[in-house]
């Protein structure tokens, strides 16, 4: 039995030497590795290393580089459409850098990826100036289908009603679905040699399967996840390394990880490319190496700032209208930091400390997408640092590992803003969003839109009634839900069924087992708005304002109403009724792959979009004004601090949105109380939210006056970071409407 | 009887349906307000309620401010909170029930339930029943008071109290009433009885320049303070001028219109006086 036992293979035993053997070794299994080998530390931010001058200059070196790509949008494009193997080695400073690896053969020079869409790709090209080659072209017009042609092949006559409307938007079927994260560091583990045996293995235990649909496709996913994997050796020999086997140091660890992920991020142009979780196995390396005596903490430190560097520099071609969605030029390298094993041991090490440790090295950036995944008891020492780390820079996110663990497991990672998946087991069909406070109005018109007059959903009999009936709007509300529901759930699986066909992503499925659990991750946007519309009617009384058309373009409300956000059950309970009724609606549909239905409360930025596409709403909110952020209660809304919306927020049922709940905060550094306790106080803030089962939430502790400064003067702020709604940005990088949208948020005076 | 408009800020309509400010009686301490709760449906006058405070006690606080105060410190910053009726009135029963709603978190954070005002034990029996309730939620609770009718409490009501926030608002006692209106000797005498009862203390001190700042009258303070066994901190509040809209808005006068937060370093001097006698200062 070869049970424990270490493959006779050239180069293992040295890889692996000093490493507590287990299931790992036979069989590809990080999470086993992880929990065999790591050690928590317990410990305060002491021990960490500064920036050396060898970090400083690699990182100034992109100084001109930014600040000229800030002013151009695009710094550079290459029109050889990128793959694994596309463009030659591409540095920083060749001399310089520990971590090597480009997109291209250039920093900042973005490349294109047409398989998703060539129109997206010709469009992108325009806004920033460049010529489209026609030679590429002709390619992906005349011989090659993409993506976007195949869905837009089989989108029904409603589905691109919907879209037209609003009620539907930002659905990924003319840019890449993303959202899917390999488990990069089992080439950092085995090599990829072990990895290739192991892919056939997966493959050939397929031959004696009936040719079905589901089997013919696996095996040609599997052929393409093997053609992946054999691109990577090439790919990084061109930068001079063998990653054929598993990694010997640190360095190396960090090398062959990041390699695997490039070989993502060049084959892919995803809405979010995450990079999983990664702190705690490069930890392993790095802490054997410090124990051997062949690193010491400045050299770890480096180490984990250049890898960061590059995560700093990762870009995509995208059209402006692509920024409007998701502004800020995001690529969401989310790191999910920290969190629990199962045995109740804290993931946290000291790698989990230098690489927040980057913040301050490298001054505040929104990328990687830095995730703390909070759990009450989490060391003391770590809480702190991170809650010194949000303080300075608002540049995190936090996570509640509590209630993440029980559903993705202890080696979860977090796909984009909010999304728990087990790493390299488990993949999700982004779905963005649909706007459930549009559907409200078209409830109460009858089906047709407030803004066209044109019918979009079904023709039901609009509400006559003056003053308006909370049970009459809901009867009618829930027939309009399920409408939207089936047409949604159906825009989705044309569109995974279209992206696995055209745009499959065999770098980052090659690092996955071979049978993953799938979730179709539907969405919501404008939760409070629709709580807070309802609860009016319920509590004040609503009166219908109608045009000439005979439609309800506004609303005049008399009288008071608690609205969702200060912990008002009355309120608040509306909020979730919404979210477990949409819920229930989307598990009535047959999805593609027989993906597990979730949903997602999360806008991202597209809460001004899906603002600007909703008429007046009861609530008071004027037609065109921005929706509140993900599960944020309405601005100015939540008018008795932090903590009360928080608790609002912390209500809505994880069960009944498993791809995550996003709340955005803002508080003023005073809220926190004086200097030498906000630390303590954040952490008792952070402590009481995810205890009381919150989710998840974005932290900036700003002062109104900065951002306006920044506005003003944005050359003077240029690594000025925010956390938006799953993600954070550099600030001066928003449009002037998203700015706004930013500025006129809630900012508590008081926690 | 003039209509009393709003719970926070004491203001009347006249005849002619313009609103005035009602400041004449400002400065006076109503009799009534100092006699004894009347033995009805347990209840109390509530200015306001805040929610995530984090300047009044450890951790994340649940503050519930009550009307009522016999001091007229020439700084409060909450002059709408001297008269005992002009609060909101509450039972018992619906504040239990809000801080309920928060007892959870205010654990999780460290916090826990602050009363303050006004002087809370101007309504001594509200208080205590509104300790004796949240320290059986398992709550932490908090007094913010000056210690003026620290008689109103029974050593049992102390023991329900987990921290107090003791306001000293001068050492010297001539500047004490020159402050307050009122003599100092009951306060110290209060400050004494939480000693000798072992009960945990911090206390506060507001630094106004040219009112407070004098050297020997910091110094003794911070000797009081020194003598203060279960003592845990001094924190030093910079005197801020937030409360001046509500004197215009109340039309009373405001002695203190025109002076100024103290500066960094009469801060740091002030602080310096407290530690160098080994005392933990914020």
């Amino acid at each position: 039995m070869t049970f424990h036992h270490r493959p006779e293979r050239p180069g293992f035993a040295e890889a692996w030497r000093g490493f507590e053997p287990g299931l790992w070794c036979d069989r590809v299994d990080t999470r086993d590795f992880i929990q065999r080998n790591v050690e928590p530390y317990l410990g305060d931010a002491g021990f960490l290393a500064g920036a050396t001058p060898r970090t400083q200059k690699v990182w100034e070196a992109l100084t001109p580089l930014l600040a000229e790509e800030r002013r151009k949008g695009v710094l550079d494009v290459s029109q050889e459409p990128s793959s694994i193997i596309a463009h030659g080695p591409g540095y920083i400073d060749k001399e310089l850098e520990l971590i090597v690896g480009l997109q291209t053969d250039a920093p900042l020079k973005r490349a294109i990826m047409p398989s998703g869409g060539w129109r997206v790709v010709a469009d992108s090209l325009e806004a920033y100036g460049f010529e489209p080659d026609p030679a590429v072209a002709r390619i992906f017009t005349t011989y090659r289908k993409t993506h976007n042609d195949g869905v837009f092949s089989a989108y029904t006559p409603e589905i691109l009603k919907c879209r037209r409307s609003g009620v539907i938007t930002g659905l990924p079927d003319a840019y890449g679905r993303g959202r899917i994260i390999g488990d990069y560091r089992r080439l950092a583990l085995y090599g990829l040699d072990f990895l290739i045996e192991d892919k056939e293995r997966e493959k050939a235990e397929l031959d004696s399967r009936h040719a079905t649909e589901e089997i013919i496709r696996l095996r040609e996913e599997l052929t393409e996840q093997l053609g992946s994997l054999r691109q990577i050796r090439v790919m990084a020999e061109r930068y001079g390394y063998d990653v054929a086997g598993p990694a010997r140091t640190g360095r190396e660890a960090v090398q062959w990880l990041y390699f695997a992920f490039l070989a993502a991020i060049k084959e892919q142009n995803g809405a979010a490319m995450s990079v999983g979780r990664i702190t705690t196995f490069l930890d392993i390396y790095l802490e054997r190496d410090i124990r051997e005596g062949t690193l010491d903490e400045a050299g770890a430190q480096e180490l984990i700032d250049d890898l960061v560097i590059k995560f700093r520099i990762v870009r995509f071609l995208r059209t402006p209208a692509y920024n409007e969605l998701f502004s800020g030029d995001p690529t969401w390298v989310t790191d999910y930091i920290g969190g629990m094993g199962d045995d109740g041991r804290a993931l946290v090490t000291r790698t989990s400390f230098r690489i927040l440790q980057t913040l301050y090295n490298l001054g505040p950036a929104p990328e990687p997408n830095l995730t703390v995944g909070w759990s009450t008891r989490l060391p003391d020492g770590f809480k702190s640092f991170a809650a010194r780390c949000s303080i300075d820079t608002s540049s995190i996110q936090y996570m509640n590992d509590d209630l993440m663990r029980p559903k993705w497991g202890d080696d979860a990672s977090i796909a984009c803003c909010v999304s728990g998946m087990a790493t390299g087991k488990q993949m999700q069909f982004f779905g963005a969003r649909v706007n459930l406070l549009k559907a409200l109005l078209f409830a109460i018109n009858g089906g047709r839109d407030e803004i066209s007059g044109a019918q979009v959903g079904p023709p039901l009999a609009p509400i006559t009634a003056d003053v308006l009936d909370y049970d009459e709007v809901m009867a009618r509300f829930d027939v309009m839900a399920e409408w939207l529901a089936r047409t949604y759930v159906n825009a989705l699986n044309i569109i995974h069924y279209m992206h696995d066909k055209y745009c499959y992503e065999a770098a980052l499925m090659a690092f996955h087992d071979r049978d993953v659990l799938r979730t179709m991750a539907c969405g919501l946007a404008g939760l409070s708005h629709t709580a807070d519309s309802l609860s009016a009617m319920k509590y004040a009384r609503v009166r219908a304002i109608r045009d000439d058309r005979g439609l309800v373009v506004d609303y005049a409300v008399e009288g008071e109403f608690p609205r969702y956000g200060n912990n008002s059950d009355r309120a608040d309970a509306i909020a979730v009724m919404l979210t477990r009724m949409l819920m229930d609606k989307i598990r009535n549909h047959p999805t593609y792959r027989d993906a597990l239905h979730t949903q997602s409360i999360l806008t991202i930025t597209s809460n001004v979009v899906y603002g600007k596409q909703t008429g007046n709403s009861p609530d008071g909110r004027r037609s065109g004004e921005p929706f509140a952020p993900g599960a944020n209660p309405s601005n100015g809304a939540d008018t008795r601090g932090a903590l009360a919306a928080m608790m609002s927020v912390a209500k809505l049922p994880y069960d009944d949105a498993l791809d995550g709940i996003s709340l955005t905060i803002s508080v003023v550094p005073t809220s926190l109380g004086s200097a030498e306790e906000r630390i303590a106080k954040a952490v008792g803030g952070l402590d009481a939210y995810f205890g009381s089962n919150g989710f998840h939430v974005n932290l900036n502790v700003l002062n109104r006056d900065t951002l306006r400064e920044a506005m003003e003067r944005p050359e003077d702020f240029p690594q000025l970071t925010i956390r938006v709604s799953g993600y954070a940005v550099n600030f001066v990088k928003l449009t002037k409407e998203q700015q706004l949208d930013v500025l006129n948020r809630t900012f508590h005076g008081k926690f | 009887m003039s209509e009393l408009i709003g719970s926070r800020y004491e203001l009347r309509r006249t005849r002619t349906g313009a609103v005035e400010a009602k400041g004449r009686d400002y400065a006076e301490v109503f009799p009534e307000d100092l006699e004894a709760e009347a033995d009805e449906e347990v209840g109390g006058y509530v200015h306001s309620i805040e929610v995530g405070s984090t300047v009044d006690g450890p951790g994340i606080r649940f503050v519930l401010f009550l009307t009522g105060c016999p001091l007229r410190c020439q700084y409060c910053h909450n002059p709408d909170t001297w008269h005992k009726r002009n609060g909101k009135r509450y039972t018992l029963g619906r504040i239990t029930r809000e801080i309920g709603k928060y007892a959870k978190v205010l654990k999780l954070s460290k916090g826990g339930l602050t009363v303050s005002g006004g002087e809370p034990t101007m309504q001594p029996r509200f208080l205590r029943r509104v300790m004796q309730a949240t320290k059986a939620m398992g709550v932490h609770t908090c007094l913010d008071t000056s210690g003026r009718l620290g008689r109103n409490l029974t050593d049992a009501d102390l023991a329900d109290i987990d921290l107090q926030l003791l306001d000293i608002k001068s050492g010297d006692p001539a500047t004490y009433e020159r402050v307050t209106g009122h003599p100092l000797q009951p306060t110290l005498d209060y400050a004494r009885r939480l000693s000798d009862l072992g009960r945990p203390l911090w206390v506060r001190f507001v630094l106004v320049p040219g009112l407070t700042d004098d050297p020997d009258n910091v110094a003794r303070v911070a000797d009081i303070c020194a003598g203060l066994e279960p003592l845990e901190r001094v924190e030093i509040l910079r005197f801020h001028q937030m409360g001046k809209a509500k004197y215009e808005t109340l039309g009373i006068p405001y002695p203190l219109a025109d002076a100024e937060p103290p500066s960094p370093e009469l801060t740091e001097r002030v602080r310096a006086q407290f530690r160098e006698r080994g005392l933990t200062v914020y």
